[in-house]
């Protein structure tokens, strides 16, 4: 490169030369530096989302062998939640809602988004740092306590919360209800509290820092789409879950305090309680009001990724650049009105559920010009199908699958007959569950070298791909039929029903489907940990990139680059561009990274 | 080496790149952000209220009613005067603290300094004033008598006029002990008498030809409806099941028991808000007099404590006006 920028603000002056010396706390715990903050969102992520799977095993396993005794179950339940290794119905709630929570939360916003928001915005806009690196490192620690105290409520006497992942009272207001009502709740909602605080300040230091440290030459639209994914994640992060805290703090009120928000007129163990006038409505619109965005706040950074993924391993520009802009953000806005679709049947007035059918079916037309665009940035491309490729294909195809069934349930009259069946459980699970994990293995097995300096096994990684590929649509496949044949979801078992016989036989296979999948995910776990320490040692920029991260140095440097950061003359999808002789822009190289500058007789893309 | 300067092709646009598109630092755009997350929990605490007041809305309190207390001036109907003074203190403090961050935009410290100290003062008088509002909404004033169906019954006599129940009941022989901690060895607490028993009251409202009850129902012009002497006989002997004085969270003299919840949640929440700016606003007056923002060359930390300061303000403008006003 033969010059440089020419202004330079007063955040971006070249630290190099006078690193600080780092202690083991401040480099490896409270460390301020956004890529290590990223590998612990990372690592925490996986802790729970280990956790998280391995709940849904055990109730997998309850549910196709209904009340049978295993000697896992004494085992990881003890004697008190599954007396002779017969799973408690109780504990069967628990998981449920335990699972429910941590895999949503705790996985797929804080793990994802934390992990690749704080690893990337720096790195792809070309900044040092985050705008304020200490609120960052308050940001995961709050993540790490809501974590610790989520974990810790599994160990109370009564039972950790019990009432769904949505917690709807009064069964979650009441502790004469049930057991999981009691400290497990009340934990269940102190954790919350805090992992919205963190969520929160995490998401304030994306904003900003995608408004005011973008390098020169980083306009807005020459961003790779993984940032302006993460940009309006955080956006709607931050108009989301402050809603989130409004129910929760009601809800405290409701259980500790004697208030009536969500309560009216209860009988309960041949008691009259005092509460009267509430509206368990209510709460289900403040829930939802959080609950649907939520769903985007996890689908839309694996979106992101996969764009980012899928258009270096196709060495092809990404197709509709400003359509896949423009649909983050109708998604975006859409995701505010659609939350009356989740309570379709709560006996909401039917004329604002025909208003929400139809908001709902509106994002169709985002979701579909995303998936249209994906299949033709794959048309004709020169596909390298490494484990990150694969993955961002899988997720194509599960957000497709998943996202078709969505139709059905977000039309009112449709949602009737299948609410709150396994139909519901199969789409929510493809298209955010299945389709975000996707989206998040694609990011690792991509930025891995990025994050440790180091490949991971990519035949392993194969084999991670196609078992789990098969696997989960193994699982989660044959939950339409059941959900159509009227199985309800959240119950302990269904053997009371003689009409449900019939499906007790594809309650076995999903839940061998289950046990496999979650099984290949060690392959997935070995790669990972001994790639970190036995991987082949990475080169700069393994996948002949574009994007910005690729020109730091492998080895991590606190301020990432070690003379002054690069300029961009580009966006971050110039591959395979040729000039008009047919030859490409730099010669034998398919690829032209951001920081190069418009050669001679190039013309720029307008893209 | 060449010595040219290559474009990068966006030299010059707002959004392009190395430079502060909004032109704001990343700290006050981060109070902004937390600002605009800020006022969605509150609204969803108005959206609730709004809900839970549609369902109620042919019994829900009338507000002049409730809030007509004025300091000093005891049984004199001053509907919303008191809090129609705390709102202007609290925008007056909203003015200082403009006039505040004026001054230090021109680096006058003494200015700041008087201006932070005066905007302290009025988020005091409010918080305080505040406390006052809660006061007079826990004792309450005249009392009601509570039905099996969860309403109030309120009394007025011939001309209108609200009775209190100190007016109306009638002292009885029967004993009534108000069992506190000394007079029983495992007793710790419970729940305190009301000053009058039902009895006393009943007794009292059959007695005097004048009482009428007023139901808690709202009539199409926006009055209590007051029932006639029979209907009023009636209600007391066949619904009345006890006796409430004052607002807390399960009871409520004024109303439906959700007036009083999201009175309570609502104002504290705010409160809370306003407590804590002024915590914040003692901190940065300190930070001030000591020179921090002098020898830092900005008084920008002044700017951002007082976005915060008008946030809590305007929140407070539609607390007001929902509860309050409409």
């Amino acid at each position: 490169m033969s010059a440089v920028g020419h202004a330079t603000l007063d955040h971006s002056h070249d630290d190099h030369g006078h690193h600080h010396k780092q202690t083991f706390i401040t480099k490896y715990i409270f460390s301020t530096d956004h890529k290590m903050i990223a590998k612990q969102y990372l690592i925490t992520g996986l802790i729970m989302g280990i956790i998280g799977i391995l709940m849904s095993v055990l109730f997998r396993m309850q549910l196709a062998w209904p009340e049978q005794s295993f000697a896992i179950f004494n085992f990881l339940l003890g004697d008190k939640w599954a007396p002779d290794g017969v799973m408690t119905p109780e504990i069967y709630l628990a998981l449920v809602t335990i699972h429910g929570t941590i895999m949503v939360f705790f996985v797929l916003t804080a793990g994802l988004s934390g992990t690749f928001s704080n690893l990337l915005i720096p790195l792809q806009i070309g900044a040092r740092d985050m705008a304020s690196g200490f609120l960052n490192m308050v940001s995961y620690w709050l993540f790490f306590i809501s974590c610790a105290i989520m974990l810790s409520s599994l160990f109370v006497e009564a039972g950790p919360a019990s009432a769904g992942w949505t917690i709807y009272p009064p069964l979650s207001a009441l502790p004469q209800a049930i057991g999981g009502s009691g400290l497990g709740m009340t934990l269940w909602l102190s954790s919350m509290a805090i992992f919205i605080a963190s969520s929160l300040l995490g998401s304030l230091n994306y904003i900003v820092t995608v408004i005011n440290l973008r390098t020169n030459g980083m306009s807005m639209t020459r961003l790779p789409l993984t940032i302006w994914a993460f940009f309006v994640t955080a956006i709607i992060g931050v108009v989301s879950f402050p809603v989130l805290l409004s129910a929760a703090l009601m809800l405290i009120m409701d259980r500790s305090f004697g208030t009536s928000f969500f309560l009216s007129d209860i009988f309960i163990q041949g008691e009259v309680l005092s509460h009267q006038g509430g509206s368990p409505v209510l709460f289900e619109h403040l829930f939802w009001f959080l609950g649907h965005p939520e769903v985007y706040i996890v689908i839309l950074p694996a979106m992101g990724l996969v764009s980012e993924i899928m258009a270096t391993n196709a060495r092809k520009p990404i197709f509709g650049y400003r359509a896949m802009v423009a649909s983050i953000l109708a998604i975006a806005f859409l995701s505010t009105i659609v939350w009356g679709h989740h309570m379709f049947v709560s006996g909401m007035n039917p004329f604002l559920g025909s208003v929400f059918t139809f908001t709902t079916l509106l994002i169709a037309i985002p979701s579909a010009v995303k998936a249209f665009n994906w299949i033709t940035t794959l048309w004709k491309g020169n596909l390298q199908l490494n484990p990150a490729m694969l993955f961002s294909i899988g997720f194509v195809s599960t957000f497709i699958t998943g996202g078709l069934t969505g139709i059905i349930l977000g039309d009112s009259t449709l949602d009737i007959n299948v609410h709150d069946t396994y139909f519901v459980i199969a789409h929510f699970h493809l298209v955010m569950g299945i389709s975000a994990l996707y989206g998040l293995l694609a990011g690792v097995y991509h930025w891995f070298p990025k994050m440790f300096g180091r490949m991971m096994n990519k035949n392993l990684g194969y084999i991670h791909f196609w078992v789990t590929a098969i696997g989960a649509y193994g699982v989660f496949f044959p939950m339409h039929f059941i959900g159509m044949a009227g199985l309800p979801r959240r119950y302990y078992t269904n053997t009371a029903f003689p009409y449900f016989d019939d499906l007790s036989d594809v309650n076995v296979v999903i839940t061998v489907f289950a046990i496999i999948t979650a099984a290949v995910q060690v392959v997935f776990l070995w790669n990972f940990f001994s790639s970190i320490f036995f991987g082949k040692k990475a080169v700069q920029n393994p996948w002949n990139a574009n994007t910005l991260e690729w020109t730091t140095p492998v080895e991590h440097i606190h301020g990432n680059w070690p003379g002054e950061i690069p300029s961009v003359y580009r966006w971050s999808y110039d591959y395979s561009k040729t000039n008009e002789n047919g030859e490409y822009v730099i010669p034998g190289q398919d690829f032209v990274p951001q920081n190069v500058p418009l050669q001679e007789n190039e013309e720029e893309l307008n893209h | 080496m060449e010595a040219t300067v290559i474009r990068t092709g966006t030299e010059g646009k707002t959004w392009g790149g190395g430079n502060e598109p909004l032109r704001a630092s990343y700290g006050k755009m981060m109070m902004w952000f937390f600002i605009l997350s800020d006022a969605l929990t509150f609204s969803g605490f108005l959206a609730a209220y709004g809900f839970s007041r549609f369902k109620f809305i042919d019994s829900w309190p009338i507000a002049d009613e409730v809030f007509n207390h004025f300091p000093f001036l005891h049984g004199v109907d001053a509907p919303m005067y008191y809090v129609a003074l705390m709102t202007f203190i609290l925008i007056f403090s909203s003015v200082t603290m403009v006039l505040a961050v004026d001054a230090g935009h021109h680096m006058k410290k003494g200015k700041v300094t008087l201006y932070m100290f005066l905007t302290v003062i009025g988020g005091l008088i409010f918080v305080g004033s505040q406390a006052w509002e809660w006061k007079n909404f826990i004792n309450g004033e005249y009392g009601a008598v509570t039905t099996k169906g969860g309403n109030v019954l309120q009394f007025v006599n011939g001309e209108g006029e609200r009775m209190a129940l100190e007016d109306i009941a009638i002292a009885q022989p029967a004993e009534r002990v108000n069992h506190t901690k000394q007079s029983g060895i495992w007793f710790t607490s419970g729940e305190s008498l009301p000053s009058y028993s039902l009895e006393e009251v009943k007794a009292g409202f059959l007695a005097n030809e004048d009482l009428l009850i007023r139901s808690q129902r709202t009539n199409e012009e926006g009055h209590k409806t007051i029932l006639t002497r029979e209907e009023s006989l009636a209600k007391m002997n066949n619904e009345a099941v006890g006796v409430v004085e004052g607002a807390n969270l399960t009871h409520n003299e004024y109303g439906p028991p959700l007036f009083a919840d999201f009175f309570f949640f609502i104002t504290g929440f705010h409160g809370f808000h306003v407590f804590s700016g002024v915590i914040i606003n003692i901190i940065i007056f300190f930070n001030v007099i000591l020179g921090t923002y002098e020898r830092r060359g900005s008084y920008e930390m002044v700017e951002k404590v007082g976005l915060y300061w008008h946030f809590v303000d305007l929140v407070w403008v539609f607390v007001f006006t929902f509860f309050y006003l409409v």
